[in-house]
């Protein structure tokens, strides 16, 4: 029950935001707040409670039951982690949009918690009919998020987002029948159960073909070269909050579909995709660093960041180790984290010098020395400085891949150099340099610091103390490989 | 032919709705009172309704040698009955507004719901025929019912034209496919066609000719020059009612005939429904892209969700006649209601077909806006809403079939799709700049609001919890 909590209450939450913005503003805020830190504090609850196992909660209940459709919801280690990271960002979320956000106010935090209600679902869902009605439910909120409280080239952007998404998403409904039917004629049960589904038979050629249509919609998402062109333009283009939530969290939800149907629905066909995918992750960390050095646009260049990093998640997860998949866990949730905050500080200076553009900051370390030192530990964060979590993540999926393919480990290991490259850059173009502009700088406010802070720890502490995670989602990639062991693992390393 | 052992019973919603179009012309020969008639009209379509619900769906039988009515046409038939109750809901607001003389329209609006209602009970190409024809001619009417705007008469006449051409083309069909077979009953061209694995040339042309003519009232391509013209010079109710009911009798005559004759062994026959339906999905949308008239865009977006639907009904089969249902359901109400939303917001002057009319509804008329929003979403076919689960449907039943082409070509001609519907509502939630001349200045009635409400609840209730809709089907058709 407490799984259908979680998304009912954000979705209420949203409603009463939204009615509540008629009397007043900040009451909108306040409420999204609350909702946001109610369903924290649960999650953080479940987490405390936890046991080993692989399941911690399930629930289902029928719902077109003639289709074999079930409301079908399940809660393991990686939900979990996805779960708590999508309310712990949320609350940022909220927080950032505080003094940005000014016009509409209700329908924006109705947005707001929307799109989290769907990212929730979507990490929940056992049920792959449920799951592509979710995918689809994330998608319109956040359109609108981009399409109205936008930048400048704001509608652009938001039908680049909808359309990229949405057409492979229809890949992946496609993909999903026909999964339905291969399973129908071979038990004669129609199902979109998960666990139903997990041990389908399927002749390899309909495999490769199911796989693509699942793939074409995460890899959109995750993004990966090439599909990854609407991602600069919806990032730099969205409000700040929206930002945070399609870097932390939507993209992760490509790298959660990887994880959780990719791999154990057609392992074997994965397992021949495998070199391929980890070639595209490494094109991804190169190029994506590359044209980060590149761009003049804070967010833009924090948007490529993104593409890069991202690399390392699918470069980990066609590595077919648990090293390696450790490592993508803590690099969705690091990289959430790390990169949200970047997008917070472009927000932030985006609202005191109302410009992204980089070539026209520089020197603001000695005006507002704060946020210079926040700026600092993320971009160190971002470019994987030891003691930060993104030195974890990223080791670990290093190591991982080296036993799957060194020669892609070499290439993939040089895009850490590339990214000690953009992050200083970073530093150096806003924060040291000579002071231009005549505008005040104040240095971050309370409500600021009350962000930024609580994003600190939490780095730092991933960095120093990854076990917790790594332990809570243990059981389930132990579980994974298991399956996987006679197989895909050993077809895979003898691919080198 | 024998009459008398029918059962007067068994054609009562046909009598109910001419009674009530005869009283409301008697009425209108008295005085003339538009509420008076409104209400007849309404009265007289939820009479027909319940009856449906309470006779008719348990009693299957045959009204020899015109009628069938079975659980699939009296599902639909329900289902038009509700749409002309809809249309006429929306329509009291809108001819109130306008001076012309509005009583007839309802008289028309009947009979256009009795034709309609003829074609998709019958089995019979006389009936079929004479459905036809009592549908076209009052839509004739409606089409032009505006007269005092250049582009209403255009489009009447356009129509007439047209429509008259194909029933030419229909009824040349007819006379062939019943020289080959001898039978202008279904059923006996059936039973010939069954002894013919091969296609003989008359039956052949016949076929043809049929297509020509059923195409056209469908309006799938190439078929479908008249639809963008028709639509933007009709008034918008009368637009919905073409893009629907109109529409819907003609999908279930031809999904029964097919079934009956069992057209699915000729390939040829196939094949080309297929041409049909891939160029009704791909034109329809590509056209649709670069229109800058909502009702043209409807228009074209009403072709493409006939090519839609065309997938589900080469599919065939059990699922495929629960797709054509279930879609059909979710179309009419989506597409009435889009229209409801522009006749609410037409003014005297011209109907609200604009996109730029559309610039910044969103901040003038919320609730207006998030109706329009819910409807273009259900046309896009996104979740939460009908249209998603009605094209879900049809796309597991072309799986289901094996068509896997068709059913790519749904999938990418409704990525194409979305395009234009998200521009409608981006539209929306544009900001408006200063005040525009040019506005429209609409009075709003509480009875559309309260219809597209209702219609819009219904979208995203069946969108969440379609399954009582599919058990409801599944009680008419089996």
């Amino acid at each position: 029950m407490i799984l259908v909590a979680f998304i009912a209450i954000l979705m209420t939450g949203g409603i009463i935001a939204w009615i509540a913005a008629s009397w007043s503003h900040s009451a909108s805020r306040w409420i999204s707040l609350v909702t946001l830190l109610v369903d924290f504090s649960l999650a953080i609850s479940v987490w405390m409670n936890s046991s080993g196992l692989e399941w911690i909660e399930k629930f289902s209940v029928p719902w077109v039951p003639d289709f074999g459709i079930s409301f079908s919801l399940a809660l393991d280690g990686l939900s979990l982690l996805m779960l708590v990271l999508t309310f712990f960002l949320g609350i940022f979320g909220v927080l950032v949009s505080w003094n940005e956000i000014q016009e509409r106010v209700g329908f924006f935090h109705f947005n707001l918690l929307w799109v989290l209600a769907g990212i929730s679902g979507v990490f929940l869902t056992m049920d792959l009919f449920l799951f592509y009605f979710f995918w689809e439910v994330m998608l319109i909120p956040m359109y609108f998020l981009i399409g109205i409280w936008g930048h400048e080239n704001k509608r652009y952007a938001a039908f680049k987002f909808f359309i990229f998404t949405q057409a492979s998403g229809l890949l992946m409904l496609l993909a999903i029948l026909g999964l339905y039917f291969v399973h129908k004629s071979n038990s004669g049960t129609g199902t979109f159960d998960y666990f139903q589904l997990l041990g389908t038979q399927i002749p390899l050629g309909t495999s490769r073909w199911l796989m693509l249509g699942f793939l074409a919609a995460f890899i959109v998402k995750l993004p990966v070269v090439p599909f990854h062109t609407w991602l600069p333009d919806a990032h730099s283009q969205a409000p700040t909050a929206g930002s945070l939530i399609l870097a932390g969290l939507l993209l992760k939800t490509g790298a959660y579909g990887l994880i959780r149907f990719v791999v154990p629905l057609f392992p074997e066909a994965s397992a021949e995709l495998a070199p391929w995918a980890m070639l595209l992750g490494v094109v991804g960390i190169l190029y994506g660093a590359s044209l980060a050095f590149a761009q003049t646009d804070l967010k833009r260049l924090v948007a490529y960041t993104s593409v890069s990093h991202m690399g390392f998640v699918i470069l980990g997860v066609f590595a077919f180790n648990q090293l390696a998949m450790q490592g993508v866990v803590m690099q969705m949730i690091t990289h959430a984290i790390s990169t949200g905050a970047l997008f917070a500080i472009a927000g932030v200076l985006y609202e005191r010098i109302h410009t992204r553009d980089i070539l026209a900051m520089g020197g603001f370390w000695g005006k507002a020395p704060f946020m210079g030192v926040v700026t600092l530990i993320f971009v160190m964060a971002s470019l994987g400085l030891p003691g930060l979590g993104n030195f974890v993540a990223e080791f670990l999926t290093l190591i991982g891949s080296w036993q799957a393919n060194p020669m892609l480990t070499i290439f993939a290991a040089i895009g850490i150099v590339t990214a000690t490259a953009y992050s200083l850059r970073i530093m150096q173009k806003v924060f040291l340099g000579k002071w231009q502009s005549e505008k005040a700088m104040p240095d971050l406010s309370l409500r600021e610091k009350l962000i930024f802070i609580p994003l600190i720890v939490t780095i730092i502490w991933l960095g120093l103390f990854p076990q917790t995670v790594i332990n809570t989602v243990k059981p389930m990639i132990d579980k994974q490989f298991k399956i996987e062991q006679p197989t895909s693992i050993q077809n895979n390393n003898g691919v080198q | 032919m024998e009459f008398s052992n029918i059962n007067i019973v068994d054609v009562l919603p046909g009598i109910f709705l001419v009674t009530a179009s005869v009283l409301a012309m008697l009425s209108i020969a008295i005085k003339r009172n538009h509420i008076f008639i409104f209400v007849v009209t309404t009265t007289s379509l939820m009479g027909v309704f319940l009856y449906l619900i309470f006779y008719a769906s348990n009693h299957k039988f045959n009204v020899e040698p015109l009628f069938v009515i079975d659980g699939f046409g009296t599902f639909v038939t329900g289902l038009i009955v509700m749409s002309a109750l809809a249309v006429s809901l929306l329509s009291y607001a809108y001819f109130e507004q306008r001076e012309e003389r509005k009583e007839e329209y309802y008289i028309l609006l009947l009979l256009a719901t009795l034709g309609s209602d003829i074609l998709v009970i019958s089995k019979h190409f006389v009936s079929f025929f004479l459905g036809l024809e009592i549908l076209s001619i009052s839509l004739y009417a409606m089409v032009a019912y505006l007269r005092k705007r250049n582009k209403s008469d255009e489009a009447g006449l356009k129509y007439l034209i047209l429509a008259a051409f194909s029933s030419a083309f229909l009824l040349f069909g007819m006379a062939l496919v019943y020289s080959a077979s001898g039978s202008m009953d279904f059923s006996g061209i059936a039973s010939y066609v069954a002894s013919n694995p091969t296609l003989p040339l008359p039956l052949f042309a016949g076929m043809c000719l049929l297509v020509v003519g059923i195409g056209f009232k469908l309006g799938v391509v190439p078929f479908h020059m008249w639809a963008p013209d028709v639509y933007e010079g009709a008034p918008a109710p009368v637009a919905a009612f073409i893009a629907s009911i109109s529409k819907g009798g003609m999908i279930v005559l031809l999904v029964r005939f097919f079934d009956q004759i069992n057209g699915f062994q000729y390939p040829v026959l196939v094949l080309a429904f297929a041409c049909i339906a891939v160029a009704s999905m791909f034109i329809g949308n590509i056209l649709a892209i670069q229109q800058t008239n909502v009702k043209r865009i409807l228009a074209y977006s009403s072709i493409a969700h006939m090519g839609y639907i065309f997938v589900a009904f080469l599919a065939g089969g059990e699922l495929g006649k629960e797709a054509v249902s279930f879609y059909l359901v979710a179309y009419f109400l989506t597409i009435i209601g889009t229209f409801g939303v522009i006749a609410i917001l037409s003014d005297h002057d011209r109907d609200a077909e604009l996109l730029d009319d559309y610039k910044g509804l969103f901040w003038r008329h919320p609730k207006i806006a998030m109706v329009m929003t819910a409807m273009l979403l259900s046309l896009a076919g996104i979740p939460l809403t009908a249209g998603f689960v009605g094209k879900f449907y049809l796309i597991t039943s072309g799986a289901n079939a094996q068509l896997w082409w068709l059913v790519i070509v749904l999938v990418v001609s409704s990525v194409i799709g979305l395009y234009y519907y998200i521009r409608i509502i981006a539209m929306m939630f544009e900001k408006m700049e200063g005040t525009d001349e040019l506005a429209l200045h609409p009075r709003l009635y509480l009875i559309n609001l309260i219809t597209l409400v209702v219609i819009s609840v219904l979208i995203i209730f069946y969108g969440v919890y379609p399954q009582g809709l599919i058990d409801r089907i599944r009680d008419f058709l089996y």
